[in-house]
């Protein structure tokens, strides 16, 4: 590797086409792929010896209930082989000297003991130690050895020795036939050159300690919500057997007790952790499909479930699973003696005392930002808030307060997955500007020998490599017989054993091996391709193969690892798996991927702020970008708002971005427009654009587009709107707030009523800005006029993260919040000229009725008209009309059809700031393609035989990503640059004429027949 | 009919042996319930030998060396006293048979040491009566041959004399008392996971079953259920469903 080029910048005019990013979270390692893709190189440091980061120990995740392992897995395999990331564990950063464009970083790495390059994660060295640990990924509940990986998916996968524990021994030493055990490692510092920074080190939760009236560390049965998940986690102690520490017996009655360290004054965590409400809601649902007796109560304050598809998890959660939900203040959790069990004290709305008993407490803990954490923040100047996170202003969302240096995750502020990642792509899209001009100076591209050729009637020449994997495989199979039996089936020219077959130095002698007999297939018989299938392709490659004509056995993961006492069994296994192989690979053919050239110019749709945004980001990035509006002015929602709750002035950040958008030469902004058709593929689209008053049709070509067309507030239906003037929305009141603020000094009584036209069956989801909304107004009124009533009618107030403070102000202030349940809406009507409201009030458990001088509606925010922009671009909507991204974990900002990409409240109601943040997440990932000139595109795809395809329009129906069509010819199509290579179409042609390319028919039914044959 | 202790006796071929021989020559009388296995040093007497002895029916051993100092093999007799020293603590901590186990020392000029320990041993034996063999008993001291046999105690046995007195691999000396601290606890994790796996043996048990016969709380008993289930050697029965899960061997 020729990394002494990277570590030096030659030119210090010119920035390094370099990124550093701290913490390899799923925030860290989003934006460290979406870097590496945009022709960047990646440095991923990370203080654990493995990425993954917190996600790496939750069970499910809500509201699809994925496997979080599963969804997650991808990206930490990416991100482990990219050729350009480097992943530095185990390590942290110590400074950061020298200007934005040219930083040099100073790099801790401590010592591992465990050599990366040639530990193969056997496990072999844990399995001997005798020295025992505590398990921090089992948060505590079981126990590892002091030679050890994190977690069994790890990446990297090299073991590492806990220096703490272990004794020296020696004995790791002797069971590593790799030799990977060096004694002698030492603490380094590196020092790297890079343009810019992305900090993502995560969170950790608060210590439960410190509320001990809920007796964390005293009971054994009181648990925090993080060791709860590792229970229910099929890796955690217990193997997914949902049983309670004191007994080992399942727990019936679950109490859940939210904002545990957070939303408390008291521990000075007066803010929101905005996932407690979900995890909690999600940790019930698991456990009763875990066990269907256990009976879930989780006892909250509000639920605060204002992410896309949350309240009908939440609604499911009360329907489906029987969660209870009480609306209380837990006051004290006390031990029934001798049961183990727990008596829970809590204050329900009433204000009445009441006590349960329950088999298990969990304590819904915050996130907080660690210790360490806070320490880099000073190590290298980044200012943090009054609670430690990372400080960053409502326009500049992922600017830390050194300029060069970005935040994403919960080291902002406290955020759920999907936001995490959206904003990590939009870190990555901030720091790639900065050092836009540097783009491809660092990043490697890989030269390989010429292909040769492999034509279908040339004779197989199947070479196969077992793998002995130290004793992991060989202590079980018999490899030698394994080997002897391969090089008696057809084709079979060469077959070898190898005690690695992942090492360096065997990479090098199947290279040569392919040279010295004229392979033109290689197969390997060890692990699982899914981990190793790319690095053998690679090395096949190298050698000038075609990566198709490499084939694997996977007898170690599915034969050795699973069959350890049964050694006959498992050798006769092995030896049928590797015939499978062969049968196999005899077929695979050399597979070519194309290069189709990429329009490097973007097309985003909406003028607001999430468009603006994008569309700068990209031409900072110095591509071409259309900007198509509607309106006959750019600006969209925030034409209408005044300042945010912060404080920040909206009109005056609008201008700014008005004017720089309008004098970017690299922006075309085309007002008045709308699009009529829509064309193409990721790296080529055309889209036909109409423009008012003289309706001039014009084409537009372009790589990827950016849909950000933006909501709006639901004229309201009901209490009076419309009918009297004293009923206004939020939108109107702000309007009337900031044009003639005077007149409010007038006012004596205002009530705002929340949740008008969310939350309910037409509209199920929760609009999300309106509490913060309200509790802005409320105080702007407030303070305008000190002696104003004002009372706000909730459901549940929803100020997630550190829109909680405003929430606490408003209550000190005298804002009285009331809360009224779905089924009693409070009422509006008119006597005379009087407007009346009535409620019930449960605190004082009567019926209220007031004579305000307002009423002010926090209507729904809905998505604007978009259905005829979906049909037209084929992307999917939610049932509300909002675009549905491909994953609403981990592809918050893609849409399944590759190049479109989603921005800004079209993707669901949004703050200004998160808007901001994804309108960078949309141009970063747009720029993995645009910042290629080429995509490398085939491979494993489907391919028709026209001849046979009747037309019958099944592959048309059952493509999940709408790619075959029906041509002039007659006959489906599959564009190979969309087919992501499923093969669901193979398998439901009722002509059999559609084939998977790799997965052929003939290749599926030689494999079944290798097994049933002799 | 009055009981026969039966005794079984480890001797240092150079100096207990010889002490034997020579109680012998000068006609020593001692009680015939002792049974003689000779070894080249006490050295060599593996501490799973013991409760393999017990196992087999005797009442009680004796390991017979060289007296400090006089090892033929300069320190076998002193790596016998460490090894046997910790098997004492286990046998103790398990309340199986501590003391039928017997340790000392015999030049070969000590016949009537020799004939006096033999007399003074069986006697004593003889007053503690015949080995109480229990179910419970036996599952212990299999647990401790199992233990015993592993190769995670076995090379920390071996290693500990380097650690303290030498050189660990980073080139540190180890603290006495944490290798002791280690040795032990692995040695009773070993113990535990062993007694589980032997009482899983017969019949799938509740983990509150497992705790009464292990005689431990439920909250030390649930780690070693956790290590044996991630080392996948017990799992849970799925057979039935109740409020508590019973453990099966895999």
């Amino acid at each position: 590797m020729e990394l002494s080029d990277r570590t030096t910048n030659k030119d210090p005019a010119k920035p390094v086409g370099a990124v550093m990013v701290v913490g390899g979270g799923i925030g860290g390692m989003q934006a460290s792929l979406d870097l590496a893709e945009s022709g960047f190189f990646v440095y991923l440091v990370d203080n654990s010896p493995t990425i993954g980061g917190v996600m790496s120990q939750l069970d499910k995740t809500f509201p699809t209930n994925d496997c979080a392992m599963c969804i997650m897995s991808p990206k930490l395999v990416g991100t482990g082989g990219h050729r350009n990331i480097r992943v530095i564990t185990h390590a942290e950063v110590k400074e950061i000297t020298g200007p934005p464009g040219s930083f040099e970083a100073a790099i801790i790495r401590r010592p591992r003991y465990i050599r990366a390059d040639k530990c193969t994660g056997c496990g072999e060295c844990a399995k001997h130690c005798p020295v025992t640990a505590i398990d921090s990924y089992n948060e505590g509940m079981s126990k590892r050895a002091a030679v050890y990986l994190r977690y069994p998916q790890a990446i990297p996968k090299v073991f590492l020795i806990d220096r703490d524990t272990c004794i020296g021994c020696g004995l790791c030493e002797r069971a590593c036939l790799a030799g990977a055990v060096d004694y002698g490692d030492k603490e380094s510092v590196e020092k790297i050159s890079v343009g810019s920074v992305i900090l993502a080190p995560g969170f950790e939760v608060f210590a439960a300690e410190r509320r001990p009236e809920f007796g964390y560390g005293v009971f054994p049965n009181v648990l925090t919500s993080i060791e709860f998940e590792r229970i229910l986690s099929a890796t955690g102690p217990h193997r997914s057997h949902l049983l309670r520490p004191s007994d080992g017996a399942i727990p019936e009655r679950i109490a859940f007790i939210q904002c545990v360290g957070s939303r408390d004054v008291k521990c000075g965590n007066d803010y929101c952790s905005s996932i407690c409400c979900m995890y909690a809601v999600k940790e019930a649902i698991i456990a009763k499909e875990h066990v269907p007796f256990v009976k879930p109560t989780i006892f909250n304050m509000d639920i605060r479930a204002y992410g896309k598809g949350f309240d009908a998890y939440y609604e499911r959660a009360k329907a489906d699973y029987d969660v209870r939900f009480i609306k209380s203040m837990v006051s004290k959790v006390r031990e029934k003696q001798g049961t183990g069990n727990l008596l829970v004290t809590f204050l329900n709305e009433e204000g009445k005392a009441s006590e349960e008993e329950f088999d298990l407490v969990v304590l819904s803990v915050g996130m907080t930002p660690s210790q360490s954490v806070r320490d880099m923040a000073a190590r290298l100047g980044v200012n943090l808030n009054r609670f430690g996170f990372c400080e960053t202003e409502t326009f500049t969302p992922l600017a830390t307060s050194r300029e060069g240096i970005y935040v994403c995750g919960a080291f902002q502020s406290p955020k759920d997955i999907p936001e995490t990642v959206a904003q990590a792509s939009g870190a990555a899209g901030a720091a790639a500007e900065i050092i836009a001009s540097a783009r491809g100076t660092l990043a490697i591209k890989k030269e390989y020998p010429p292909e040769s050729e492999v034509k279908p009637e040339d004779e197989a020449r199947i070479g196969v490599f077992v793998c002995h994997c130290g004793i992991n495989i060989g202590g079980v199979v018999n490899v030698p017989a394994v080997r002897e039996y391969a090089s008696t089936l057809p084709n079979v020219i060469h077959a070898d054993e190898n005690l690695y077959t992942c090492s360096q130095d065997t990479q090098e002698k199947i290279k040569n091996a392919v040279k010295e007999h004229g392979l033109n297939r290689v197969i390997v018989a060890s692990c699982s391709p899914r981990t190793h299938e790319p690095m053998f392709r690679e090395t096949i490659r190298e050698a000038g193969l075609n990566k198709f004509l490499f084939e694997m056995a996977n007898i170690r993961d599915q034969c050795s690892w699973v069959h350890m006492r049964r050694k006959a069994e498992a050798t006769e296994k092995a030896k049928l798996l590797v015939r499978m192989a062969v049968a196999n690979a005899r077929l695979n053919s050399p597979l070519t991927e194309t290069e189709v050239p990429v329009i490097q110019r973007g097309l985003v749709i909406g003028g607001g702020v999430a468009g603006m945004t994008a569309a700068l980001c990209l031409a900072e990035q110095g591509f071409e970008v259309f900007l198509v509006e509607k309106e006959d002015r750019l600006g969209g929602n925030l034409l209408h708002l005044h300042h945010t709750i912060e404080g920040g002035d909206v009109k005056a950040f609008l201008r700014g971005l008005i004017a720089r958008a309008l004098d970017n030469s690299k922006i075309h902004v085309l007002l008045n427009s709308q699009i009529v058709d829509f064309n193409g593929v990721r790296g080529n689209f055309t889209t036909g654009v109409r423009t008012a008053p003289d309706m001039v049709y014009q084409k537009i070509q372009h790589g990827i587009t950016i849909l950000a067309t933006g909501a709006q507030e639901e004229k309201p239906d009901g209490y009076l709107y419309g009918e009297d003037p004293r009923v206004l929305t939020q939108l109107e009141l702000e309007d009337r707030l900031d044009q003639a603020g005077d007149d409010a000094i007038q006012l004596q009584d205002v009530v705002m009523i929340q949740c008008v036209g969310s939350r309910n069956e037409k509209h199920p989801s929760c609009s999300r800005t309106c509490c913060a909304t309200a509790v802005k107004n409320a105080l702007k009124l407030k303070k305008l006029n000190p002696a104003m009533n004002i009372r706000i009618l909730y459901r549940d107030i929803r100020t997630y993260g550190f829109l909680e403070t405003y929430y606490t102000q408003a209550r000190r202030e005298g804002i009285v919040f009331v809360r009224y349940d779905a089924e009693e809406s409070p009422e509006v009507k008119k006597e005379g000229e009087t407007l009346l409201i009535s409620f019930e009030d449960k605190i004082l458990k009567e019926r209220m009725t007031l004579k305000p001088d307002l009423i002010v509606l926090s209507s729904a925010s809905i998505p604007r008209e978009n259905k005829e922009l979906a049909n037209l671009l084929k992307v999917p909507r939610t049932a509300e009309g909002f675009f549905l991204e491909a994953h609403m974990k981990l592809r918050p900002v893609d849409f399944a059809s590759d190049g479109i990409y989603v921005a800004g409240s079209a993707h669901a109601p949004k703050l200004i700031s998160e808007s901001i943040s994804q309108a960078y997440a949309a141009a970063a990932r747009a720029c993995t393609i645009l910042s290629k000139d080429n995509l490398m595109v085939g491979g494993i795809v489907a391919v028709v035989d026209g001849e046979r395809c009747a037309a019958c329009l099944t592959c048309v129906r059952v493509c999940p990503y709408d790619v075959p069509v029906v041509n002039v010819r007659g006959e489906a199509e599959i564009d190979i640059i969309q087919c992501k290579g499923c093969g669901t179409c193979a398998a439901e042609c009722p002509a059999r004429a559609i084939d998977l390319m790799h997965f052929t028919t003939g290749q599926l039914e030689a494999k079944v027949g290798a097994l049933v044959e002799g | 009919m009055s009981f026969e202790p039966k005794i079984l006796s480890f001797l240092c071929n150079w100096c207990a042996y010889a002490g034997a021989d020579l109680a012998g020559i000068s006609r020593f009388q001692y009680p015939p319930n002792t049974r003689v296995i000779r070894v080249m040093c006490s050295g060599r007497v593996d501490p799973a030998f013991v409760p393999r002895a017990f196992l087999a029916g005797f009442d009680g051993v004796m390991i017979l060396g060289c007296h400090p100092g006089d090892c033929h093999y300069i320190s076998g007799n002193i790596q016998a006293e460490r090894k046997i020293a910790l098997l004492r603590k286990v046998l103790s901590d398990e309340g199986v048979g501590s003391e039928r186990l017997l340790l000392d020392w015999v030049s070969a000029g000590e016949g009537q040491r020799f004939a006096e320990l033999i007399r003074g041993f069986t006697e004593q034996i003889r007053s503690l009566g015949p080995f109480p063999k229990t179910e419970e008993i036996e599952g212990k001291l299999r647990a401790i041959r199992t233990s015993l046999e592993g190769e995670k105690i076995r090379w920390m046995v071996g290693k500990a004399p380097e650690l303290m007195e030498k050189e660990n691999v980073y080139g540190e000396r180890t603290d006495p008392e944490r290798v002791r601290e280690v040795l032990e606890t692995t040695l009773r994790e070993e113990l535990c996971k062993n007694r589980i796996m032997g009482f899983l043996e017969a019949a799938t048990m509740t983990a509150k079953e497992i705790s009464d016969k292990l005689n431990l709380s439920l909250k030390e008993t649930l780690p070693h259920l956790v290590s044996l289930v991630g080392e996948g050697r017990i799992g849970f029965d799925t057979s039935e469903e109740s409020h508590y899960p019973r453990y099966v061997r895999s």
